[in-house]
């Protein structure tokens, strides 16, 4: 191939940091690779995968140790600027200056990047219609929802057309709405402009969009390939298992996924159980698994031939994840439907003039697993924060556990567990000193603290001297829910726990939850990963502070009408609904007056 | 790449700098109001020079000639007398911290001062070591000498007394006014304020929100993000500049014997060096809290402290001396004092701005290379 | 009582954690205790008013035994040092304007010869004003030399004056500042962690982790008070230990009432430092604002120049300012050996202050929108 085919090529390319302890730690272990231009590229792998750490490399930022790695033709570790000046990058955080406006930051990037005055306007135009912020142009970066951000944050790397352009993890974060409108962009310019496009991803349905896959682990590479080649390796494992009536899907899909030595992996979905069973699995045991549930074959798909790829590799290193605390659940589950231990009602939320809550009611029961679905900004972490009494409300109603949070007496809140947004623990202690201190915090001490501390070190499989700040995504979330957990709340509170942490640390999450759910525990969860719904008994949609949708995820897909085939697809519609309605409205109002 | 791509990066780094500095208020008020503060406090508050010092007269002679003696306190503008019946009560009042000092006349004190050999008594706080040296002087200076009133009353020279006396000149600062040292001081202390502290957060800051990431793989240069970070503190830096020295002229009548413009010129190269180093501080320890506390520490205590801003460099230890050379602050200070007291004195202006310029381009060009386009 | 234990422990747990943050972080680690041990020996041998080694110059046109003798005193008193001998008055300006010498002493050539006919005779002194106080200090210092050479020419006037200065016989400056750096110091850190305490919580979202635990306000506030105030004191113990120790400054007071005073003080600090930080949504924002609190607090407290000359309307805005009497507390426990009821008005304002910042960070914990 010559040098015009090829963006990027890569040989047996090394890189290594320090360790905590001091050792070397690899992060990229003797790559190669080589990148066709003009096509879309995907980098998949779990955390710690050293996705980051390759395009960092592509981009110049780092140095390899060994191996050779050119972009564009260019050794980029001797010249790193001329690939710079041709390339654009979007890191995972994009580095938007929050008291920038919009419009600024886009200036900001087209003056950097050399885009003459002519082509300018024209291509802003094009970028703001295309991530619909034209309205917005004026507004603080800060000031934008997630989503946002992120689309602004493309459209500052995209105020010219790159000879290269690398996206790292994109999505993360991002509600299925902003992402749809992502990709939308970046398949434009790929048809307008044939753009050579590399983005890492942990959306299977982001990476089966691309012309090449490479499957990445622990810093080598797993498998490369087209979408349609790579999912041939789950081809005929992949069965769909229908849920006997009256009974919640997890439940099926928590036995399915607890045999690992029969099945691969196994999610909800559509109210059934997408299961994959291994290769060499006794047929007769998995009928005993599936006992009166039907299961019929299913075509594969890229994230089924992922799992496979990421389970057998993590057998060779014998790793496991954390165990789901079934063993010391209690198997009768503790529901009481009848008394709802939150109560919301009317609750609305207005910062100046500007509403984040609009009267917004619904209940949640006892051993519930509540999702609370919605686009960024609407309103989510506000309700969340006022119903842990972080925030007062405007007005409203709320009960949580038979009180209002913001005005009980402290002891109350040792009943509820929280675990925020982004990971709020201490960066620079310890797991153990974590965990200890928030044990402390809640009124644990001396044997039980230490007790509850060791055991859940066990459980989540932490390492407890392990500091805290430095841990891959996925370790952290563990940590946090651990924390969240240590006091054994009656009540838990999850806002995005599984956002930006890899597939088999979101299966072993999950089945942590639904087996505190099966104990009893009372679970509300907001998440961008709609597929994630399907674990829960009922969902709200919320958008612009409004509730859209209410019901079980059967009863919501119902609601989005043709499109409720799976979840993503129903949130959409259901939130396009929403925002089509309220335009009509306001223009009635307009008219009206 | 071409001049003008510089040009259009620079100028596109620098209004971003700019509205980024305009829109953080506590930026502002670091930046503008806090120089208004220090100058006000520094010309009104700040004063070494002591009035009214308290001094305690225990008189336990009565006799009309040591009466004579301690009424020439009354005349001095620099003390307040005040009276105790006995000594125990005026050492009860020093202690209590209601005096400064104690002056008592013996009980034989006119006794003896006619037979040649008058003693006074001074008791002084040793605590305040500055004040109390001062009111010995002043003391000393007050008390009228019998001898000499003698001789004023009798209208003739006293019979010839071979002796020296001193004829005092005070350069530079006749009236001995520590405002007129304290205000061109000040100057060095804003431009580090607006240096050093101001700047050190700069980086640091965009490291940690990652910013400098997305920016690094750009076709920027490292030498234009330095440049456009400078950019708009050197206009912070010449407004504080303008402020001071109207306040020095306007308000303190501090004497500008110097040029302006190098007044000026020298000031601004001090601020590029203080720039300069908060710059490459902030872009070594990439975390705020760290740079503002280097900052701190390695610019501004020293510039109070160690520079000759108000202690003498010449008391020091030769250690400490050589310490405070190694220090811009102080060759800066010693200029700028020279200038607005003594005058333009060319080998000292040429000498002190070749060392601040040697400075500011080393800590610039420092700066340049922390800021190379390297995550690791 | 069982409540109570829990309530302490949860405390406990807080106050740990806190600690521990402090001290995992290297970079914090040396920030701690580093500055303060350099700045106090910096400051401990810079911070002098004391006139040592100043540089003189003599233009001798007499150069008779009278000012051979006069010399010999100046140079004996060990606070002058000959630089040069001038030859001619074209050279002063040079000298001084150079900052090469601090003064200029000129003897006339008939300085000799008027002494001897019993005249008056001049000296000629001239002095670098630019730093008023040394210059100052200096003129001091020539006109005792002066008068003691008068006195052996037997011109004695029969006035004399006996000094004697308590606390600091020798009018040390470095008596007067260093121990007012034990406080001084150790409130630039306290109030700057205190200040970041919360802060940093806000900016990394740990405190509405922190807010949905079962702590109080005012059990945060305690966890959070305490630590800051354990390093102030620390600090402060340090600065102290190279007074004592190192600089040898004799120590008149009690310890007791020294370390009462300063918990004090160090409170006050914390609670201006607090409510700062409750104030502040982001680091940056702390640290400016404390940054713009410290010049102001540093240069009113007495530190360098004694409050009473300040103008009146400063010397009441003092009355906020805890570092004025934390100062003075210390300066005077140390050095006069001051009693508890000597300096128990110094109390009332640091209480004070303590007693309205204290609650007012406890409240806006809470009620502080972020």
């Amino acid at each position: 191939m010559s040098d015009q085919d090829l963006t990027v090529s890569v040989e047996n390319l090394r890189k290594t940091f320090k360790g905590p302890d001091g050792g070397e730690v690899a992060a990229i272990d003797g790559i190669s690779m080589s990148v066709r231009a003009g096509e879309l590229t995907a980098l998949v792998g779990p955390d710690g995968a050293g996705k980051t750490t390759l395009m960092r490399m592509m981009a110049g930022l780092l140095k390899p140790d060994a191996g050779s790695l050119s972009v564009l033709g260019i050794d980029v570790a001797a010249d790193p600027q001329s690939v710079q000046d041709r390339i654009s990058y979007m890191p995972q955080r994009f580095g938007l200056y929050e008291d920038l406006s919009v419009q600024e930051n886009l200036d900001l990037y087209a003056d950097l990047h050399g885009v003459p005055e002519g082509e300018r306007k024209q291509r802003f135009t094009r970028m703001l219609e295309m991530t619909d912020m034209a309205r917005f142009t004026e507004r603080p970066a800060g000031k934008l929802s997630g989503g946002m951000k992120q689309k602004l944050g493309l459209a500052c790397t995209l105020v010219r057309s790159p000879d290269l352009l690398l996206l790292d993890e994109p999505s993360v974060g991002v509600d299925p709405l902003s992402r749809r409108d992502l990709w939308t962009i970046v398949q434009q310019l790929i048809d307008d402009e044939k753009l050579s496009v590399i983005v890492s991803t942990a959306y299977m349905d982001e990476a089966e969009r691309c012309a090449q896959v490479f499957v990445m682990n622990k810093g080598k590479l797993l498998a490369e390939g087209a979408p349609d080649e790579l999912k041939k390796r789950a081809r005929g494992l992949t069965f769909t298992a229908t849920t006997p009536d009256g009974m919640p899907a997890r439940e099926l899909q928590a036995r399915l996924i607890d045999a690992p030595d029969f099945i691969v992996d196994a999610v909800p979905k559509g109210g059934n159980v997408s299961f994959i069973r291994q290769q060499d699995a006794d047929e007769a045991r998995i009928g005993e698994l599936l006992r009166d549930a039907e299961s019929e074959p299913r075509d594969e798909e890229l994230e089924d031939a992922f799992m496979m790829m990421l389970r057998q590799h993590e057998a060779q290193d014998g790793e496991a994840a954390a165990k789901p605390a079934t063993d010391k659940a209690a198997p009768e589950p503790r529901r009481n439907e009848d008394k709802p231990v939150i109560v919301v009602r009317d609750l609305v939320r207005k910062f100046g003039d500007f509403t984040a809550v609009a009267s917004t009611s619904f209940d949640v029961a006892q051993g519930e697993i509540f999702g609370l679905l919605g686009p960024n900004g609407a309103g989510k972490t506000t309700t969340f924060r006022m119903l842990c009494g972080l925030l007062p409300a405007t007005s409203g109603h709320l009960e949580v556990a038979g009180l209002n949070l913001r005005n009980a007496r402290a002891e109350a809140r040792g009943r509820i567990g929280y675990v925020s947004q982004k990971f709020a623990l201490y960066g620079n202690l310890s797991v153990r000193e974590n965990m200890e201190f928030f044990g402390g915090a809640y009124g644990l001490r001396g044997k039980a603290l230490r007790k509850r501390v060791s055991a859940s070190i066990e459980q989540f499989n932490l390492d407890p001297a392990a500091q805290s700040g430095i841990l891959p995504a996925g370790y952290k979330q563990r940590l946090a829910m651990a924390t969240g957990l240590l006091h054994e709340p009656d009540i838990l509170f999850l806002d995005e726990p599984t956002s930006g942490i890899d597939p088999l640390a979101r299966r072993a999450f999950w089945r942590t939850i639904t087996s505190l759910a099966m104990s009893g525990v009372t679970i509300i969860i907001t998440t961008h990963f709609m597929e994630e719904a399907e674990y829960c008994d009922r969902i709200a949609i919320q958008d612009a502070g409004e509730m859209l949708a209410l019901g079980t995820p059967r009863e919501v897909r119902k609601q989005a009408g043709d499109a409720g085939t799976d979840m993503n697809s129903a949130f959409i519609a259901i939130v396009e609904q929403g925002r089509a309605a309220r335009d009509n409205k306001a223009k009635d109002k307009e008219r009206a007056a | 790449m071409s001049a003008s791509g510089f040009a259009t990066r620079l100028v596109a780094l620098t209004r971003k700098e700019t509205r980024q500095m305009l829109r953080d208020r506590s930026n502002l008020v670091v930046g503008l109001v806090l120089p208004v503060v220090l100058i006000l406090l520094f010309g009104y508050g700040l004063s070494f020079d002591v009035k009214d010092a308290r001094v305690t007269v225990v008189l336990e002679d009565s006799s009309p000639t040591a009466r004579n003696v301690v009424a020439g306190l009354r005349g001095s503008p620099y003390i307040a007398p005040t009276w105790a019946s006995s000594m125990a009560e005026a050492e009860r009042m020093i202690r209590a911290g209601q005096t400064d000092a104690i002056l008592r006349v013996p009980g034989d004190f006119s006794r003896r001062l006619a037979a040649g050999d008058g003693q006074l008594q001074l008791l002084l706080n040793g605590v305040d070591s500055n004040t109390a040296a001062a009111i010995e002087g002043y003391v000393g200076g007050s008390l009228a000498l019998p001898g000499q009133q003698q001789v004023d009353r009798g209208g003739n020279k006293p019979a010839a007394a071979a002796n020296i006396t001193i004829v005092q000149r005070m350069w530079f600062n006749e009236a001995s006014e520590s405002t007129w040292y304290l205000v061109p001081g000040l100057i060095v202390l804003v431009m580090t304020l607006i240096g050093a502290f101001l700047t050190s957060l700069l980086v640091a800051r965009e490291w940690e929100r990652g910013t400098l990431e997305s920016l690094f793989v750009t076709p920027v240069r490292p030498l234009e993000l330095v440049l456009a970070k400078l950019a708009p503190y050197i206009v912070i830096g010449a407004i504080d500049l303008i402020m001071c020295l109207l306040a020095a002229k306007y308000l303190f009548q501090v004497p500008m014997r110097g040029s302006l413009w190098i007044i000026i010129v020298s000031s601004l190269l001090y601020l590029l060096v203080s720039l300069g180093l908060g710059l490459f501080i902030s872009a070594t320890t990439r975390n705020q809290f760290a740079a503002s506390q280097m900052a701190l520490l390695a610019s501004f205590m020293p510039a109070m402290m160690l520079s000759g801003f108000v202690f003498d460099l010449r008391n020091m230890p030769v250690v400490i001396q050589v310490i405070s050379q190694v220090l811009p602050a102080t060759h800066f200070m010693g200029l700028i004092k020279t200038l607005f007291m003594a005058g333009d004195y060319w080998p000292d202006i040429l000498r002190n701005c070749a060392i601040l310029a040697l400075y500011a381009t080393v800590l610039i060009a420092l700066s340049r290379r922390s800021l190379a386009k390297k995550l690791d | 009582m069982a409540r109570l234990i829990t309530y302490i422990a949860q405390v406990l747990s807080l106050i740990r954690k806190e600690l521990l943050a402090l001290v995992k972080d290297p970079a914090n680690r040396t920030l701690l205790f580093a500055p303060a041990i350099m700045q106090a020996l910096l400051f401990g041998y810079g911070a002098t008013y004391d006139l040592t080694n100043a540089p003189y110059v003599v233009l001798d046109q007499s150069r008779s035994a009278a000012s051979t003798e006069l010399l010999a005193r100046l140079d004996g008193t060990g606070v002058f040092r000959r630089v040069a001998s001038l030859t001619s008055s074209d050279q002063i300006a040079e000298m001084i304007d150079s900052g090469d010498a601090l003064l200029v002493i000129g003897i006339p050539s008939d300085f000799q010869q008027r002494l001897a006919s019993g005249q008056q005779a001049p000296l000629q002194l001239i002095l670098d004003g630019r730093n008023s106080s040394t210059a100052g200090l200096a003129s001091a210092y020539v006109s005792s030399i002066v008068t003691a050479y008068n006195q052996s020419l037997g011109n004695t006037s029969s006035l004399t004056i006996v000094r004697r200065a308590w606390f600091n016989p020798n009018l040390e400056s470095r008596w007067n500042i260093m121990p007012a750096l034990i406080a001084a110091l150790s409130m630039m850190q306290t109030l700057m962690l205190a200040a970041l305490s919360v802060a940093r919580e806000r900016e990394q979202g740990t405190f509405d982790q922190l807010l949905v635990t079962p702590m109080t306000p005012l059990q945060i506030l305690i966890g959070k008070a305490l630590p800051s105030m354990l390093v102030g004191i620390l600090q402060s113990t340090l600065i102290f230990l190279i007074i004592l120790f190192w600089f040898q400054i004799p120590m008149n007071g009690s310890v007791w009432l020294l370390y009462l005073g300063l918990a004090m003080f160090t409170l006050a600090s914390v609670g201006i430092g607090l409510s700062v930080s409750a104030v502040s949504l982001t680091m940056q924002q702390a640290m400016l604002y404390t940054f713009m609190l410290v010049m102001p607090l540093m240069l009113l407290s007495g530190l360098l120049t004694p409050v009473r000359n300040m103008p009146a309307i400063l010397q009441v805005a003092t009355y906020v300012n805890p570092l004025r009497f934390g100062v003075d507390l210390v300066r005077r426990v140390y050095l006069e050996g001051a009693t508890f009821a000597d300096v128990a008005s110094n109390f009332v304002p640091l209480l004070a202050v303590a007693a309205v910042t204290l609650p007012l960070a406890a409240w806006l914990f809470r009620n502080r929108m972020a």
